[in-house]
């Protein structure tokens, strides 16, 4: 068997050293009743590298791939292209099999690319301090809001309208275990993001108000006038950022007040891989660090003086602090994280406001070929990358249509809030830079097929 | 304070020279130094080519746009091959030896894994797509949770939890759920004090009060204290087995019979569980709940500290309560991904989803390619390769290291030893640096808490009988040296890209990203 | 003033029905390099064993627990910066936090010096 590299010979040699008769012995602590007597029943033998390949490559067949059809979906997973060498250096053993740094010493390739990440997070985000990543966009949101919670000592969230139905339901299920009060609601099919609303929810007893941008419609929501509300009752601003492209065209959230920034960073890097692994990034004011959740990376220097990284502030996770820990997580999205510092460094601040930029226009190009086709209304005033339309018919049968065609055409809002009253007609599209004219005019002939 | 500091680690950095290069470089041949992204560059710059925007923002968006791009560096594709693989050559990887950290099982992460991973028809597909357009996603899905409940005895698999301590979390809240749909209000969940951190904090999380059980001498739980303690309060014990002393917890169907004679659940945490793949099955000890670690027991590679993936077996009992999505192979074989809306009809007693979307196929479809390659007979083997490699370590070193548990019987496959005999002034933290100048990564140390100066070593299947041999060479070397009272063991290690580094400094003034100006 | 250990490895200083508490040296010793403490606020009203404080160190946090029931009048501003005193002077300039002391507290399960000794002696 080609992963395991002892012999038959080798085997008996061990065995005779440590002076067992047999493998079993060394299960002698298993009750007799619980050790199997062969491989478990009903299971296939080892297979060949080239059958497992068949095998697999049979199932992935199956599936209609992004980049074979005019492909429009976003709500929370985007589709960039992704430059080839990220993925070359990702597969290097040295990064793709190594383990979490605890031995700094042997280990200042991974820590040194997190302090660089952390240091990108922070800086599009514009966070005094990041971490060196969660699991996903939405894990690390509740984070947020526990963390919120930790440092204002009250137990209520206020969740704008316009944060994904995913992120709403995390929330929703984890506070029902710790206590936490989560205010929610639905978004409207409106060019209005629902400020008003948002800050109306606002009272002392609020930790963190949490607010997505831009919104699971594309809208952009005023954070600056948000922040003043939430800061003036003693609450905390918590901005999720799905698509973190965007902050290459709109302001950072830090810099409109926001105290912490949670995001979802596949995107950069990462690619769509069916909703995971991804990459939860997440930044916070410096004076609240002691709160943050997840690993953290810092500078110090060796017995030498030479600058050195290594983990820090331990002491607030769980193999130290156990039941009183800010977090139960352990792991960190390593590999991801590697992936999206690799991109941002080819890209830098410049390319990645050019890469917005580009984005807003295929969208832009997008949402005006749509706006022409009788019926068919773009409802946002303001996007940068993805928008909601209302089309004259129910959505989820016309994306299913679509994709019948060979076009994937967007997101129904009916596929995220099913039953929701006066959401069945609504159309999330997304663009990005691999929207070529040709995707659009496909897409515009499918919809108007659909809708006919 | 109650046992300031049990686990008996202190920074302890040794003396060290101030570095002196012999080279104008800093570099030593292959040995290279690498400056941060931010130092080779100044912000601005682009390594990536795009075309121009054919169309201006609209208007809407016009109050809303950045006034300056972030101040980041964008480098050439050159830079940024060069940066990176520098960077690489700073970090030692399986790949490049043994990687003997106990529990973590490091095995070799196979490059078929990778290859499967990145078929379009698994890495570019959308979560939100139409079920009906990603058949063979759903199914690759099904067929890993079908391996993993035949391997476990269970009923039912969660799939989405992220990561191990994403898995314990969902196997608790599913305990919490099934007490809650019973109106029982149970507090407490009893965990050994040899448990992984993440255990209680879990459980805490999860809104119970932690309670330790002890240990017998023989490192095992101790079935007449918990007996004794059970309750009607008792909502579940965590147990790990085979434990983090690397010993089978022989009692674990009776723990579990007394433990469900109560009312309670049994959660296993299985990051243990490469020591009895296929040979048994935690069904059959009464687990109600097991975290199985993909990045564990079934190679999905570590990649620097993550991503993980923890799906969690499930009994019949728990099975109703576990969260959304859910995946479920019908009876006539078609595979069903139950969300929030199929629900209310399919899965009512859900406790709701966990995170965002599906759950992480990357790591579904690298654990299944594992899966299909061992096949039933080769996971057993696994097994066993596992357990073997453990016990020859073990019996070649428990006459310079001190073993606690070795007189009493075999391990399974991780070796536990502890700092007892080292002369003065020597502890387990210089045994594991030295073994880094000797070229291998160190063991964990100083896990269990419940030894003192703990050595965990798992060497894992993957490695060959004369990498072995090298390996315990190795650490016997240093043990002898240790007992000579070898001082320069105390500032290992020597020849690493790093000397011992200041964490008290990076602790008490943390600098977490880069400043232009700093000093 | 009396000066008073509990079997737990903290001081506590009495003068009347104000006290000052602090951690003994021999606990710092244990610890090792001090990098955070976290303080109560002031105000904080404690029964005798509640976890009042938490020493760090680079991979511990040790709960400091109150000898007597009472109120938290002051705490040690200077370790938020330094908190490296707790190191260098535990018993000393590295005090953790003021309290006023409860009528009718407790003081049966204190030590006096000599008995401290004894006891980390035998540990």
């Amino acid at each position: 068997m080609r992963y395991l590299p002892l012999t038959p010979a080798d085997r008996a040699a061990m065995l005779a050293r440590i002076g067992a008769d047999d493998i079993d012995a060394l299960f002698a602590d298993v009750p007799a009743t619980a050790l199997l007597a062969g491989p478990v029943a009903g299971l296939a033998p080892h297979a060949s590298e080239m059958a497992v390949e068949r095998h697999m490559a049979r199932l992935a067949g199956q599936n209609l791939t992004a980049g074979a059809v005019p492909f429009f979906l976003g709500a929370g997973a985007y589709r960039h292209h992704i430059p080839a060498s990220v993925d070359h250096l990702i597969q290097r053993g040295e990064f793709l099999t190594a383990y979490t740094p605890y031995q700094p010493e042997i280990a200042q390739g991974t820590l040194q690319v997190l302090f660089e990440f952390q240091t990108q997070v922070a800086r599009l985000f514009g966070t005094d301090i990041a971490n060196a990543s969660m699991y996903d966009g939405s894990t690390a949101c509740w984070e947020a809001i526990a963390m919120a919670g930790r440092v204002t000592r009250r137990k209520k969230a206020v969740l704008a309208a316009g944060l994904h139905p995913h992120y709403v339901s995390t929330a929703q299920t984890m506070a029902r275990f710790t206590g936490d009060a989560i205010l929610a609601a639905t978004p409207l099919l409106a060019a209005d993001a629902g400020d008003a609303a948002t800050i109306a929810a606002i009272d002392g007893e609020t930790a963190a108000v949490v607010v997505q941008y831009p919104d699971i419609l594309g809208r952009i929501p005023d954070l600056a006038a948000i922040a003043e509300a939430a800061h003036a009752r003693g609450a905390l601003l918590v901005a999720v950022v799905t698509e973190p492209v965007a902050l290459g065209l709109i302001e950072a959230p830090g810099h409109l007040g926001a105290d912490i920034v949670v995001g979802e960073g596949q995107s950069l890097g990462v690619g769509l891989n069916f909703g995971g692994p991804y990459l939860g990034l997440f930044g916070a004011r410096a004076k609240f660090v002691r709160q943050m959740p997840g690993r953290l990376c810092g500078e110090t220097v060796d017995a030498e003086g030479k600058r050195a990284f290594v983990l820090t502030l331990s002491t607030r996770e769980q193999h130290i602090r156990r039941e009183k820990a800010t977090s139960n997580i352990c792991t960190n999205a390593g590999l991801c994280a590697l992936a999206f510092s690799i991109h941002m460094s080819l890209l830098g601040g410049e390319g990645l406001a050019r890469l917005a930029a580009l984005n807003h226009a295929r969208a832009r190009a997008t949402a005006e070929a749509l706006a022409a086709i009788p019926g068919v209304e773009v409802v946002n005033d303001a996007y940068v990358h993805e928008f909601a339309v209302r089309l004259p018919t129910e959505a989820r049968s016309a994306v299913r249509a679509m994709a019948d065609r060979g076009v994937l055409g967007g997101v129904a809002l009916g596929r995220l809030y099913p039953g929701a009253a006066g959401l069945e007609n609504g159309l999330v599209v997304a663009a990005s830079e691999l929207t070529s004219d040709e995707d659009i005019a496909a897409l515009v002939a499918a919809i108007k097929g659909v809708i006919a | 304070m109650n046992a300031p500091n049990a686990s008996g680690w202190k920074p302890h950095m040794g003396t060290a020279e101030a570095a002196t290069a012999a080279t104008a470089s800093g570099d030593r041949a292959l040995n290279l130094e690498e400056a941060l992204i931010f130092e080779l560059a100044g912000p601005g710059g682009c390594g990536v080519d795009m075309e121009a925007p054919a169309l201006p923002p609209v208007a809407g968006l016009e109050r809303f746009l950045r006034q300056a791009p972030a101040a980041l560096p964008g480098l050439s594709e050159p830079e940024v091959v060069r940066h990176y693989t520098r960077l690489s050559r700073q970090n030692y990887a399986i790949d490049l030896g043994p990687f003997p950290l106990g529990s973590c099982t490091m095995k070799h992460n196979p490059r078929l894994n990778e290859k499967v991973a990145r078929l379009p028809g698994f890495a570019d597909i959308h979560p939100l797509q139409p079920k009906h357009t990603v058949p063979g996603a759903l199914e690759a899905i099904a067929q890993l949770a079908d391996w993993l409940i035949a391997l476990t005895g269970m009923a039912a698999v969660a799939m989405t939890p992220k990561a191990g301590a994403h898995g314990e979390l969902c196997g608790l809240l599913c305990i919490r759920a099934a007490l809650d749909a019973r109106g029982e209000n149970r507090e407490v969940v009893l965990v050994p004090e040899s448990a992984h951190g993440t255990n209680p904090a879990t459980a805490a999380f999860a809104g119970f009060r932690v309670e330790n059980i002890p240990a017998t001498a023989d490192g095992r739980v101790d079935l007449a204290a918990l007996t004794a303690r059970l309750g009607p309060d008792i909502a579940g014990v965590m147990i790990t087995n085979p434990n983090t002393c690397g010993l089978f917890e022989r009692d674990m169907k009776a723990i579990s019979d007394a433990v469900h004679g109560v009312g309670g659940f049994v959660y296993c945490d299985g990051a243990n569980f490469n020591a009895i793949v296929g040979k048994v099955r935690p069904g059959d000890l009464g687990v109600d709940a097991m975290h199985i670690n993909l990045h564990k027991t079934f190679s999905t590679p570590h990649g620097g500290g993550g991503p993980g993936s923890g799906p969690v077996v499930l009994s019949a009992a728990l099975a109703p309560f576990a969260p959304l999505p859910f995946a479920q192979r019908g009876a006539d074989g078609a595979v069903h991904l139950i969300e929030e809306e199929e629900a209310p009809a399919d899965h009512p007693a859900s406790f709701g989803r966990m995170a965002a979307f599906h759950g992480q196929m990357g790591m579904f479809t690298r654990a299944l390619a594992y899966i299909l390659s061992h096949g039933a007979d080769g996971l057993r083997q696994v097994a066993e390769d596992a357990v073997l490699n453990a016990n020859y370590v073990l019996r070649s070193l428990e006459d310079v290291l001190d073993a606690p548990f070795a007189a009493a019987g075999p391990c399974m496959h991780e070796a536990l030893f502890s700092d007892n005999g080292l002369p003065e002034g020597f502890s387990t933290l210089d045994i594991a640096k030295g073994l880094i100048d000797e070229g291998f990564h160190p063991m964990t140390v100083y896990f269990p808490l419940v030894v003192h100066g703990a050595m965990l070593v798992e060497p894992t299947e993957t490695e060959s009988k004369a990498g072995l041999d090298r390996f315990i060479a190795s650490l016997r070397s240093l043990a002898t040296r240790a007992r000579a009272g070898d001082e320069t063991l105390q500032s290992a290690p020597h020849f690493a890209p790093r000397r011992r580094v200041d964490e008290t400094l990076a602790a008490r003034k943390p600098r977490l990203v880069w400043q232009a100006d700093a000093a | 003033m009396t000066r008073y250990f509990t079997a737990d490895h903290e001081w506590i200083e009495l003068d009347g029905a104000h006290a000052t508490v602090g951690i003994t040296d021999y606990a710092q010793e244990a610890l090792g390099d001090i990098t955070f403490v976290e303080l109560p606020d002031a105000g904080r009203a404690l029964a005798k064993g509640d976890s009042v404080a938490v020493v760090e160190s680079v991979k511990a946090a040790s709960d400091v627990y109150a000898p007597l029931a009472g109120t938290v009048t002051e705490v040690n501003g200077a370790l938020e910066d330094e908190p490296e005193l707790v190191n260098t002077s535990a018993e000393l300039e590295g005090w953790l936090w003021r309290m006023d002391v409860a009528e009718g507290a407790d003081l049966a399960a204190l030590m006096d010096e000599a008995a401290y000794k004894a006891h980390i002696a035998g540990l």
